[in-house]
C-alpha cells in the first residue's frame, strides 16, 4: 500500500470510529434534554431518574467522541495537505465557525450541567443542557456545511487554480447540506430512540425475571417493587416511558430520514450521477430499481450483475420522482466524465506514484451498492422492530423470553450501523474525487480534486503506518473499554447514576435525589482563606460527575 | 490601519495564549496527579479542581487549530504535516487524557485509578510536552521546501528548539497547576501547592524565557524587548506573592508572565508565521499563506462577536464553581452493582 492508501484508511477508520459516538451524543443529548425539561415542568421523580441514567450514559459515550474529534480537526492538516492548502480558503471557515460558535458552548455548558445539580437553579441548569445540546446539533451544521461542500461546491470561485470563497451564505445554505442536515438528524435520533428501546426493555425484561413485575391472566402487569434495590414502582415507570419514548422516537425519525434521504437521492442524481448509477450497481440505463442483485457487484462487466428482485420506476422516482427517466448507468457515465475531467491523472509531480496513470471513475461497487441497502435495511428494521416493541407492551410489560430481550439489546446496533453504511456509501461513492464536480447545470463544474492529489506530499509512507497502527489500536482498547462501561452501568440501572437510591430505601436525611447537595464545600459565601463555619459534608455532586 | 492577516496573526497569538493560561493549568494538574497526589482523597480533590473547565479549556486548542486552518491554510498545511509524528503523539496523549478524566472513577477499584492516573499523568505531560515543541519550531523555522513540505524525513523537525518549547510548556504547566491548586483547594494539596509554587516558581518559568529570548534574538525588534521585560517583572512579582501566601495574586501573575512571553515570541515572529531553515525566500508569512480577505473578514465579523461572548461565559464557569474543594467535600466512592 502506498501513503495515499494508507491515508485513506485512517480516514475512514477514524471517521467512522468517530461517528458511532457522535449520533448518539446529538441523539441522546436531545433526549436528555427533552427528560430534564420534562422533570422541571412536573416535578415527577420518574423523569429526575430518567434524567439522571440517560444522561451519565450519555457522559459515557460523549468523552469518546470528544477525544476522537480531536483527530479529525487535526488530521486534514497532518494528512492531507494538499487538500487543506487547496480547499483552504473556503473549508476551513465552516470549521472555524464551528469550534467558535457550537465547540465552545458544547464544552462550557456540558461541563456546567455535569457539576452543575444544585448549585445553579433548576431552570438555568436545564438552559445549560438544552445550549450544550443544541450546540452540538449545530456543530453537525457546520461539519455537513464542509462536507456538503465536498459533495457540491459553491460560494466560490477559481483563482490561481484554487478555489476562493466569495459567498458564505452559498456554502451555508447549500441545498446538499440542507437536506444532508435534517437527514442526520434525525438519523441520530434513531440511534437515540434504539439506544432507549434496548436498554429500557433489558430492565424491565430483568424486572420480570426477578418476580418483581408480574403478569396478570389478562396480560396487564403487576407492577412489584424492591425499593432497597432501587427498583421500586417509579423504577417501572423509568423502563417503560423510556421503551415507549425510544420506539417513537425510532420510528418518527425513521420517517425524517426516509423523507430526507428522498430528497437526497434527487439531488445526487443531479450532482453526482456516478453516485447514483454505484449505488445501483446499474451498468446500463433504466428505471428499475434493484432490492437484490446477485453475482459480482463490483464488477464493471455488467454481464456479472444480474438483478434477481427488480422494482420497475422505483430508481426513476427515486431519482426524479417519475417513474420513466431514465437513471444512467455507468456504462453511459464513464466516457462522460472521462471527456469532462481526463483519462488519466496529470503528470504532475504533486499526484506521487499516481501521476500519468489512468483514472477509474467508478466507485467500489460493492461498498456503494451494498453501503446504500445496509442504510436503508437497518432503518429499517429499527422502525419496524420499534412499532412491533409498542405494540407488544400495550399492556405494560415486555414478554419474558431471553430471545426477545436479547434481540431487542442486539437492536440497538441497527441504526448504529445504518449511520455508518450511509456515510461510508457517500463519502466512498465521491470516489476519485475528495471534492467532487458537478457535471449538470448546478454548482461551479471546474471545482474538483481528484483523492490521489490530496494527501500530504512530505509525509512518508512509514509515518501513516505508525498513526494508523496507533490509532486503530488504541480506538479497539478504548472502544472496548467504553462498551464494557455502558454494559456496567445500564445492569446497575438507575442507582449507577443515582446511588442515593440505594441508601435507606430512597431518602436519607436532607438528599432528595441528590438535588440539594451544598452547594460547595464549605458552605455557601465563603470562598475566601477564612474557611467555613458549617460542618462540612460531601458534594454529591461529585458523586454523579467523576 | 492593520492588515486582516496581521490582525489574525494577532488574534492567532491570541487564542494559542489563551489555550496556553486555561489548558496551562490542568495539563499541570493531569502530570500533578502523580506526582502530588499522595492519596485517593487527594487526588479527586486536583481532579475536581479541573472536572467542570477542563473540557472547555481544551477547546480553546481545537479553535486555535481550526481558525489557522480558515484564516493560514497554508500554515495549518505545512506546520502540521511536518510535525506528524509528534501530532500524532499529542493526540493520543489528549485521548487518554480526555478519557481518564472521565473513566478512572468508573470502577471503584484502585489499580483500575491508578492505570487511568498514569494515562493521564503522561497523556498531560506528553500532549504539554508536544504543543510546546510545535510552537517553538513554528517560531524557529522548520525545513521546508518551496510548497511547504518537510524535507528530510520523519524526524527532521528534531532539533534543540523542539525540545527547549516541550520543556518550557512542560515547565510552566506544572508551576501554573501548582499556583491553581493552592487556589482552589483546601487543606493538604493547597499547603503542598503553596509549598511548591515558592520551591519551582524560578525554575519553572527559565525553558519558556529562554524560548522568548531566542526567538526575539533571532529576529524581534527593540521593541519586543519591553514585554520580555514584563515577562520578567510579573515572575519576580508571582513569587513575592506566593512567598506572602497571597496566592490569587501569585496565579494571575504567573498569567502576566505567559502572556508577555508569548507576546514576546508571537511579536518578534512577524512578519513570518512558519519560516523556512532551507530558505528564507520560501518563508510562510502573514501575507503569502493567509486566506483571501473576503473569508478573512467573514471569520472576522463572526470573531468580533463571538469570541468576547465565549469569554463571557467561560468566566462566568469559572465564577460559578469559584469554591474551594477540600478533601471533605469528596464523596466516597460508590460501587456500581449490577441489578
Amino acid at each position: 500500500m502506498e501513503a495515499l492508501d494508507i491515508a485513506r484508511w485512517q480516514f475512514g477508520i477514524t471517521t467512522v470510529y468517530h461517528f458511532l459516538m457522535v449520533p448518539l451524543t446529538i441523539g441522546l443529548g436531545l433526549v436528555v434534554a427533552t427528560l430534564q425539561t420534562m422533570w422541571v415542568r412536573t416535578g415527577k421523580d420518574e423523569y429526575l431518574r430518567m434524567t439522571k441514567f440517560w444522561g451519565k450514559l450519555f457522559l459515557i459515550n460523549f468523552i469518546m467522541g470528544i477525544a476522537t474529534g480531536l483527530v479529525q480537526e487535526f488530521q486534514f492538516g497532518m494528512a492531507w495537505s494538499e487538500y487543506s492548502r487547496f480547499v483552504g480558503d473556503v473549508f476551513g471557515a465552516p470549521l472555524a465557525l464551528e469550534s467558535l460558535l457550537a465547540f465552545f458552548t458544547e464544552s462550557v455548558f456540558l461541563g456546567l450541567w455535569i457539576f452543575g445539580w444544585g448549585r445553579l437553579s433548576k431552570k438555568l441548569h436545564l438552559a445549560c443542557l438544552w445550549l450544550a445540546v443544541l450546540a452540538s446539533v449545530l456543530s453537525a451544521y457546520f461539519i455537513l456545511a464542509a462536507n456538503s461542500w465536498m459533495q457540491h461546491p459553491v460560494g466560490v470561485e477559481m483563482v490561481d487554480g484554487r478555489p476562493v470563497l466569495n459567498d458564505i451564505w452559498a456554502v451555508l445554505t447549500n441545498n446538499t447540506l440542507l437536506v444532508a442536515f435534517p437527514h442526520q438528524i434525525t438519523a441520530a435520533l434513531s440511534v437515540a430512540g434504539g439506544f432507549l428501546l434496548g436498554i429500557a426493555w433489558y430492565h424491565l425484561w430483568k424486572r420480570r425475571r426477578d418476580g418483581i413485575d408480574t403478569v396478570n391472566e389478562d396480560g396487564t402487569v403487576n407492577v412489584g417493587e424492591r425499593p432497597e434495590t432501587g427498583r421500586d414502582k417509579t423504577d417501572y415507570s423509568v423502563w417503560i416511558k423510556s421503551l415507549r419514548i425510544g420506539a417513537v422516537v425510532a420510528m418518527v425519525s425513521f420517517a425524517g430520514t426516509a423523507i430526507t434521504g428522498d430528497l437526497q437521492g434527487k439531488l445526487m442524481f443531479e450532482q453526482q450521477p456516478m453516485k447514483m448509477a454505484a449505488a445501483e450497481a446499474a451498468c446500463h440505463d433504466g428505471t428499475s430499481f434493484s432490492i437484490l442483485s446477485v453475482g459480482d457487484v463490483g464488477a464493471k462487466n455488467c454481464d456479472d450483475v444480474k438483478a434477481v428482485i427488480e422494482v420497475p420506476g422505483l430508481l426513476s422516482f427515486l431519482a426524479n420522482n417519475n417513474f420513466d427517466t431514465e437513471v444512467k448507468g455507468v456504462n453511459t457515465l464513464i466516457p462522460e466524465y472521462q471527456e469532462a475531467y481526463g483519462t488519466h491523472i496529470p503528470d504532475d509531480p504533486k499526484y506521487g506514484a499516481q501521476a500519468g496513470t489512468e483514472i477509474d471513475y467508478l466507485p467500489v461497487m460493492s461498498v456503494t451498492y451494498w453501503g446504500f441497502r445496509i442504510m436503508i435495511g437497518f432503518g429499517g428494521i429499527a422502525a419496524a422492530a420499534a412499532a412491533f416493541a409498542l405494540w407488544i407492551t400495550r399492556k405494560g410489560t415486555v414478554p419474558q423470553s431471553k430471545w426477545l430481550m436479547r434481540l431487542a439489546v442486539f437492536g440497538i446496533l441497527a441504526p448504529f450501523g445504518a449511520n455508518s453504511a450511509g456515510w461510508i456509501f457517500t463519502e466512498m461513492g465521491r470516489q476519485p474525487f475528495v471534492v467532487a464536480p458537478n457535471p449538470s447545470f448546478t454548482g461551479i463544474d471546474q471545482v474538483f480534486m481528484f483523492t490521489a492529489a490530496a494527501v500530504s506530499p512530505g509525509v512518508s509512507r512509514a509515518e501513516m503506518i505508525f498513526s494508523l497502527a496507533c490509532f486503530a489500536l488504541v480506538y479497539l482498547a478504548l472502544l472496548v473499554v467504553e462498551v464494557r462501561l455502558l454494559f456496567k452501568f445500564t445492569r446497575g440501572g438507575v442507582p449507577s447514576a443515582m446511588p442515593e437510591l440505594l441508601n435507606s430505601g430512597g431518602h436519607d436525611g436532607g438528599s432528595s435525589g441528590g438535588m440539594d447537595s451544598a452547594g460547595g464545600d464549605d458552605g455557601t459565601g465563603s470562598d475566601g482563606s477564612g474557611g467555613g463555619t458549617r460542618a462540612k459534608q460531601p458534594d454529591d455532586v461529585l458523586g454523579f460527575a467523576y | 490601519m492593520i492588515s486582516l492577516p496581521t490582525l489574525w496573526f494577532i488574534v492567532l497569538a491570541f487564542l494559542w495564549t489563551g489555550y496556553l493560561f486555561l489548558e496551562g493549568f490542568d495539563l499541570g494538574v493531569g502530570m500533578l496527579m502523580k506526582l502530588m497526589g499522595r492519596s485517593e482523597k487527594d487526588r479527586r480533590v486536583m481532579l475536581n479542581t479541573i472536572g467542570p473547565v477542563w473540557d472547555g479549556n481544551e477547546v480553546w486548542l481545537i479553535t486555535a487549530g481550526a481558525m489557522t486552518f480558515a484564516t493560514f491554510p497554508l500554515w495549518y498545511a505545512a506546520l502540521f504535516s511536518a510535525l506528524y509524528v509528534p501530532l500524532v503523539l499529542v493526540l493520543l496523549g489528549l485521548i487518554f487524557r480526555a478519557v481518564s478524566i472521565e473513566y478512572r472513577g468508573k470502577h471503584n477499584d484502585d489499580r483500575w485509578r491508578s492505570r487511568w492516573d498514569w494515562a493521564m499523568a503522561l497523556g498531560s505531560f506528553v500532549s504539554a510536552f508536544g504543543v510546546g515543541a510545535a510552537l517553538a519550531l513554528t517560531t524557529t523555522g522548520l525545513p521546508l521546501n518551496e510548497n511547504g513540505d518537510r524535507v528530510g524525513g520523519a524526524f527532521a523537525w528534531l532539533n534543540g528548539y523542539a525540545v527547549l518549547g516541550g520543556f518550557a510548556v512542560v515547565a510552566f504547566c506544572l508551576v501554573h497547576a501548582c499556583a491553581f491548586l493552592a487556589l482552589k483547594s483546601r487543606g493538604d494539596i493547597e499547603m503542598r501547592a503553596r509549598r511548591a509554587v515558592v520551591r519551582w516558581l524560578p525554575l519553572g518559568v527559565v525553558p519558556m524565557a529562554a524560548w522568548a529570548i531566542v526567538v526575539q534574538q533571532q529576529n524581534g525588534k527593540a521593541l519586543t524587548l519591553i514585554p520580555l521585560v514584563i515577562a520578567v517583572v510579573a515572575v519576580v512579582l508571582a513569587w513575592v506573592s506566593a512567598r506572602r501566601g497571597r496566592e490569587g495574586w501569585s496565579f494571575i501573575w504567573i498569567g502576566a508572565f505567559l502572556v508577555a512571553g508569548v507576546f514576546t515570541i508571537f511579536a518578534s515572529l512577524y512578519p513570518n508565521v512558519l519560516p523556512s531553515t532551507l530558505d528564507p525566500a520560501w518563508n510562510l508569512t502573514v501575507n503569502n499563506a493567509s486566506s483571501s480577505d473576503y473569508t478573512l473578514t467573514v471569520i472576522s465579523w463572526v470573531s468580533l462577536f463571538g469570541l468576547p461572548l465565549v469569554v463571557l461565559y467561560q468566566g462566568w464557569t469559572y465564577w460559578v464553581f469559584r469554591k474551594r474543594i477540600s478533601a471533605e467535600s469528596i464523596p466516597a466512592a460508590h460501587s456500581v452493582t449490577a441489578q
